[in-house]
């Protein structure tokens, strides 16, 4: 199992390596740099700078700098903002999108899960469709529309919840954490419901039904270890959709995390952030992958070949 | 011959007695002529303003409403169909191309071509591609086409894989052995044989593509990095009413409803479709 884990985790370094390479190309072949908008700024200022970002050293010197630093865990400095690491504002955001996600994947599972096997058990009953009318309200209701949407009722006509800020106010985490996971939360139960009723069906199930077990030891002793496989494979890749999310959610609600960092180094171009983001967003996802295929192969043992 | 031509009527009418597929199937239709006419039945242009009538609600004059601009939100979500229905469309078609001949390509000559090429499916899986399809487009600007580009290029990962099952499934069979003993070429066994018979999963991926296709422009758009003012998708339609939706909630709803039920129709006629053309694969 360690020596699975072990080579997948060597199979990811040259991904990992290419992806910053082309992120790091990509963004050195953008027309127009970060420092001609705005404001105009003389031809002496504009090379000073350019000196001080080392931006007029050979294209393989800057690259094999700026790898070097990215193994150390430096992304080097940001563009738009003098005197801050991209690396320092990384990890400012970092722990708020981390929260949030958690916030949200638990939310995700836990209603998704006891939806999803609910409806398998109850099959055909209302127990059944009502959820799975819900997850697809889930599914077909962008998080960018769910959103806006809870503030303007819970926020803005019940005023009930605070519709801005992350830690401020009693109760601003729960509209942010219920609009990133409530997408989640659809496909979860979806993804359960099927893969229970395809266990359910099966004659170890029965077996364990003709010996007398309790319908609930039948459920979560047996039934769920398997049935619930889809759902441990879809973590993984959810993650990527969450960090997706929560550029949404994150602008939606201002909330001083990492996706909105990212989106206003988009629109600022200040190239330097987006690299060392993106190269760090692609790190977590893959890591997130691997985690969740080893999760699956600890579930299933079939699936080891 | 006669045994697939049955296929396809036995899937029409499972297709017919489904009631969701065919409600989702005639709102994509009415959305789709919507889209197609919008010049002629648009009440007001796109980009004409009333500056001094502003944000009003809905009224007879206009149905939907006015936008702080005081342009017509009817017709802004009828022109906003034509570019966010073309983006799904285009952009699936794009995914379809390119995943359709390299499932084809790799289940078919099988072997090394076909480790590599899949290897690369894999690893191309793992990647942030939001995050890619935004450095592209801050990159370079905000083009339509490269908009399309950017999100075909990310969808097609799925349709090879599916194609390349399909394909591993027939390449056994009696037809693709005799054609291989009667020596035709790569070329037209791929175009000829394999691909009219996995042309029923490929529609069905391709209608279920669509709407991710048009989840993944709006909310670029939406984050102010997809279709640029004065032209407006859905999603910039659903940017502009949040900014306002605290006074003018209606520009916020109308876009959003619509956009909502063509996500539903889509979804539902693609599930029916794969009820319908391969019962098989359909217990989700």
């Amino acid at each position: 199992m360690l020596l699975i884990f072990l080579k997948r985790l060597l199979a990811a370094i040259p991904v990992l390596i290419i992806v910053a390479s082309l992120t790091f190309f990509f963004v050195r072949l953008a027309p127009g740099g970060p420092f001609d908008s705005d404001r105009a700024v003389s031809a002496e200022v504009l090379i000073n700078l350019q000196e001080a970002y080392n931006l007029n050293a050979p294209l393989s010197e800057q690259y094999f700098d700026y790898m070097g630093g990215v193994l150390v865990g430096d992304f080097g400095p940001s563009f738009r903002y003098p005197g801050r690491g991209v690396s320092e504002m990384i990890f400012t955001g970092l722990p708020i999108t981390l929260e949030l996600a958690l916030y949200a994947i638990l939310i995700a599972v836990f209603v998704g899960v006891l939806a999803g096997v609910l409806a398998a058990l109850k099959r055909n009953t209302y127990l059944d469709f009502i959820p799975m009318a819900i997850a697809m309200i889930g599914i077909c209701v962008p998080t960018f529309l769910m959103g806006p949407l809870l503030v303007l009722i819970f926020g803005i006509n019940l005023e009930l919840l605070p519709v801005s800020g992350w830690g401020n106010l009693a109760g601003d985490k729960i509209l942010p954490s219920i609009t990133l996971g409530f997408a989640y939360a659809a496909y979860i139960a979806r993804l359960s419901r099927g893969g229970m009723l395809e266990i359910l069906s099966q004659d170890f199930i029965r077996t364990a039904r003709a010996k007398g077990l309790s319908e609930r030891v039948v459920v979560t002793k047996h039934a769920m270890q398997g049935g619930l496989i889809p759902v441990v494979s879809f973590l993984g890749p959810a993650v990527a959709g969450l960090l997706a999310g929560s550029f949404v959610v994150e602008t939606i609600f201002q909330i001083p995390g990492l996706g909105r960092f990212y989106v206003e180094a988009a629109f600022n171009r200040d190239y330097t952030m987006i690299l060392g983001t993106t190269i760090f967003f692609s790190s977590m996802i893959v890591f997130f992958n691997l985690l969740s295929d080893m999760a699956v192969l600890m579930l299933n043992p079939r699936a080891r070949d | 011959m006669n045994n697939n031509s049955s296929l396809w009527s036995d899937a029409y009418r499972r297709l017919i007695q489904n009631k969701a597929a065919m409600i989702g199937g005639i709102i994509l239709i009415f959305l789709i002529l919507c889209a197609l006419f919008a010049p002629l039945i648009a009440p007001y242009s796109y980009s004409y303003q009333d500056l001094d009538l502003g944000a009003s609600k809905p009224s007879w004059e206009h149905l939907l409403g006015t936008d702080v601009m005081g342009r017509d939100l009817l017709s802004r979500i009828l022109y906003g169909a034509r570019i966010s229905l073309m983006v799904g469309f285009v952009a699936t078609s794009v995914a379809l191309v390119i995943g359709v001949s390299w499932g084809i390509v790799a289940g078919y000559l099988g072997g090394r071509v076909d480790s590599v090429m899949m290897r690369i499916v894999d690893v191309l899986y793992g990647l942030p591609f939001i995050i890619f399809i935004i450095l592209l487009m801050v990159i370079f600007g905000r083009n339509l086409w490269l908009l399309f580009g950017a999100i075909g290029a990310v969808e097609w990962l799925t349709m090879a894989r599916i194609v390349r099952g399909q394909v591993i499934g027939l390449k056994n069979q009696e037809f693709v052995l005799a054609a291989q003993a009667m020596g035709v070429s790569n070329m037209s066994m791929f175009r000829k044989h394999l691909f009219p018979n996995i042309l029923g999963p490929i529609a069905v991926y391709a209608t279920l593509t669509i709407p991710q296709v048009m989840l993944l422009e709006s909310f670029l758009s939406f984050l102010g990095l997809g279709i640029q003012p004065p032209m407006s998708s859905w999603g910039t339609l659903i940017k502009d009413g949040v900014e306002s939706m605290e006074e003018y909630s209606w520009l916020l709803i109308y876009p959003g409803l619509t956009f909502t039920i063509t996500l539903f129709a889509l979804n539902f006629f693609g599930d029916g479709l794969r009820d319908a053309l391969d019962p098989k694969t359909s217990a989700d």
